[in-house]
């Protein structure tokens, strides 16, 4: 990864050419603890509910779906509160914060309601979190140097996403079925991140700040032309845009190599995702975040084609995984490196929120809508037709954010 | 605050954190070792063999201590008394009086899981072929047939309840029969082809006949099954893993009803009339039970004691009368051998 600091961690603020900010740096850091201890409880909350508290896993994964929805609101509430106190480090702070008191819960939790408020805490704080914290990264970097700077924190969010499950599964060989062991040190991570954030994450006063945008007007400028084409393609392309789950899923249906390595078909994915996530963001920051985050998507396309295949192999198979995060790669962190060039600074984090709600609650709608597909007719058959749809929008998408580069 | 007095600050976060979660976990493993060592001795019962010769009850024993997991036999005469253990260790165990069949998981980074068939000295006899994560196994009663059901969760995210099962049977001697989800599925006279429907908890009835959970669109059926036809016909809806009686006249399972996600009460379906049976235990029960005799049913039910996850038999009236009472502490996964092969073959 190449990255430097240069600037002073003190004010952090502005980034000199070339560099991504030690603010972005240090998002990245407590992003990066944040999830270790997430990803420690939940690559072990299948385990822990069968095992310990006794529940079908199936019960738990039907009331997962729900969480989205509400998370995806409360995104927009934590971009609004961002933006009209001008503080969007302390909206921050209270989502890591009530993800944090989340863990430490779970010793208490034992029952599916106490487990199952428990984990919405979790969700509603990272829903809250997530804007304010794009808007900081925004504001604290060189606007030409945007998708590299989401690139960097996007990669280091990654690697905490990796090792999150080995710390927990060192941990479980090393004190056997003691989830609470893990409750613990997962809170100890969350507890650091929490630190390093409220220590030294420098506390960038946004436009809003002086602006005091009210809800009217926020929603004004989220609705103007230059934004109002990229919400719109993003939604579109987020319709089509099939949920890793059944990917997973229609691999495991044809080839045993799947079948086996079911639980760790993810990390394919992360690993590429994770190689990428720099080098893609700059590719954006050269050629255009709009042709990046289109071109993504062409990814998507040759995945739904080797999906639909009949059959598969560990060749086929691999190929989809990285395809898949070369697609995250170049859509999670140049999604937002778009908007927040596009919205005035006053609701920038607004802009963020409403882009990945929109992408989030499309996304959702797509899942209903495939399963619904899948249910009727089968893995194959669907996936050659979201590849049609897919392929005809791209086109589409591109012609809707011919105006989204702004001139460099 | 100044940057020195910042990084103080989050040295004295980061000391707190380590120290604390190191303490926790250390505390832990001590306490492990400690109760190990202080858990009471298990009784134990006689010989394997003379145990074995009368009608008895295989299972999981989950008492503490050094035989944590092994599979054990108490005599039906005396289901509470002292255990015999056998060599093997399952994490669900299925018996009949010249087999058994055990899944392990070897759990790590990647857990992998075994399905195995072992002889009469509880020695492997072969591997089953198994993908995902098994989750029911079931022997027909003269111990030719095997049954595995493994379960290959979705990615949950936004995708309600998608889980997709595999369900073989095998011949013990090593032919695979096939994936139940091949075989053709009838609802009310129309096949289903629905390519969510799933197939799981299987029960043999002897010869050709078995039961089964069959699934789509997020409905449940009791169905019937003929592995030479390779189709099975859905009898009646909301039943889950099915349990023949030793009569071959009923059906114990679980029931979803209108309860909440991820709750379940025990029936009894009577296959002469179709009556239903609500039974005595009102503990929501995630288990394909076995039967004891005619009359009653065994069950495992979870229970969390001082930190540590463990669990008991428990036993109920078929009836519906009656209370459900304890059949043996730290138990799971039981499975009646009523006597020798004679006895093996129902109609």
């Amino acid at each position: 990864m190449y990255v430097t600091i240069r600037d002073r961690p003190a004010d952090g603020a502005g980034a000199t050419a070339g560099k991504v900010s030690a603010t972005v740096l240090l998002l990245g850091t407590v992003s990066l603890l944040t999830d270790v201890s997430s990803e420690m409880v939940a690559s072990v909350l299948p385990l822990y509910l069968t095992a310990a508290v006794g529940l079908n896993p199936v019960a738990f994964g039907f009331l997962d779906g729900m969480y989205q929805g509400v998370s995806a609101f409360l995104r927009i509430a934590g971009g609004y509160a961002g933006d009209r106190g001008g503080q969007p480090k302390w909206v921050a702070v209270v989502g890591y914060g009530a993800s944090a008191i989340s863990r430490i819960a779970m010793l208490a939790a034992t029952g599916f309601a106490a487990i199952t408020a428990v984990v919405t805490a979790d969700r509603l704080g990272k829903g809250l979190r997530t804007a304010p914290r794009d808007a900081l990264i925004a504001e604290a970097s060189d606007p030409a140097m945007l998708g590299r700077a989401f690139g960097v924190h996007r990669a280091l969010d990654t690697v905490g996403a990796a090792l999150g499950p080995l710390v927990a599964f060192a941990l479980l060989w090393s004190v056997p079925g003691s989830y609470d062991s893990i409750f613990v040190v997962s809170f100890a991570f969350a507890v650091v991140g929490l630190a390093v954030l409220v220590l030294f994450v420098p506390n960038l006063r946004t436009a809003g700040a002086t602006a005091r945008i009210g809800l009217r007007n926020a929603v004004r400028e989220i609705g103007r032309r230059g934004l109002r084409g990229p919400l719109l393609a993003a939604g579109m392309l987020g319709l089509l845009t099939v949920g890793d789950g059944f990917l997973y899923l229609t691999l495991q249906d044809r080839d045993d190599f799947a079948a086996v390595w079911f639980p760790l078909l993810y990390v394919g994915t992360n690993v590429a995702y994770l190689a990428l996530a720099v080098p893609l963001g700059r590719l954006a920051d050269r050629v255009g975040r709009a042709r990046v985050l289109v071109a993504g998507h062409v990814a998507l396309v040759v995945c739904y084609l080797l999906g639909a295949f009949p059959s598969g192999g560990i060749g086929s198979t691999v190929t989809v995984l990285l395809l898949l995060g070369v697609f995250y790669a170049a859509t999670d962190g140049v999604l937002p490196a778009l908007i927040s060039r596009l919205a005035p600074a006053r609701a920038r984090g607004s802009a963020i929120a409403a882009a990945q709600t929109v992408v989030a609650l499309a996304r959702f709608a797509s899942s209903l809508l495939f399963g619904l597909l899948w249910s009727v007719g089968g893995p194959a058959s669907s996936l050659l037709l979201f590849a049609a749809l897919l392929t005809a929008a791209i086109p589409v998408a591109a012609w809707m954010l011919r105006g989204a580069e702004v001139a460099r | 605050m100044s940057a020195r007095v910042r990084a103080a600050v989050l040295a004295a976060v980061l000391i707190m954190a380590l120290t604390g979660a190191a303490g926790y976990v250390w505390k832990v493993r001590a306490d492990q070792a400690a109760s190990l060592a202080a858990a009471p001795a298990v009784a134990r019962g006689g010989d394997l063999a003379t145990v074995r010769a009368a009608p008895h009850l295989v299972f999981r024993s989950t008492a503490l201590g050094r035989e944590y997991g092994r599979v054990a036999v108490v005599p039906l005469s005396d289901p509470g008394g002292a255990r015999t253990f056998t060599p093997a260790t399952c994490e669900r165990v299925h018996a009949t009086a010249v087999d058994a069949i055990c899944l392990s998981a070897d759990r790590g980074l990647v857990t992998t899981y075994q399905a195995r068939l072992l002889g009469t000295d509880w020695a492997p006899v072969r591997d089953l072929p198994l993908t995902g994560i098994p989750s029911r196994a079931r022997l027909s009663r003269d111990g030719a047939l095997a049954a595995t059901t493994t379960f290959v969760f979705g990615d949950s995210y936004a995708n309600p309840g998608q889980f997709s099962t595999r369900t073989v049977v095998t011949r013990t001697g090593g032919e695979v029969i096939g994936d139940l989800e091949k075989f053709r599925l009838v609802v009310d006279g129309r096949t289903i082809t629905a390519a969510d429907r799933n197939l799981w908890g299987v029960t043999f009835a002897g010869g050709d006949t078995f039961y089964a959970t069959a699934a789509s669109g997020g409905k449940t059926w009791l169905v019937r099954g003929s592995l030479s036809a390779r189709t099975v016909t859905a009898l009646r809806g909301d039943v889950e893993c099915p349990s023949l009686s030793p009569d071959g006249t009923r059906i114990a399972f679980k029931k979803h009803g209108d309860l909440p996600a991820g709750r379940w009460r025990l029936a009894v379906h009577d296959l002469r009339t179709g009556a239903e049976t609500l039974l005595a235990e009102t503990r929501s029960v995630d288990d394909q039970v076995e039967w004891l005799d005619d009359g009653t049913i065994v069950y495992g039910l979870p229970r969390q004691a001082s930190g540590t996850a463990s669990s008991d038999v428990w036993k109920v009236p078929a009836d519906g009368a009656g209370a459900p009472e304890l059949l043996i502490r730290d138990a799971w996964s039981p499975a009646v051998v009523r006597t020798a092969l004679a006895e093996g073959n129902h109609p």
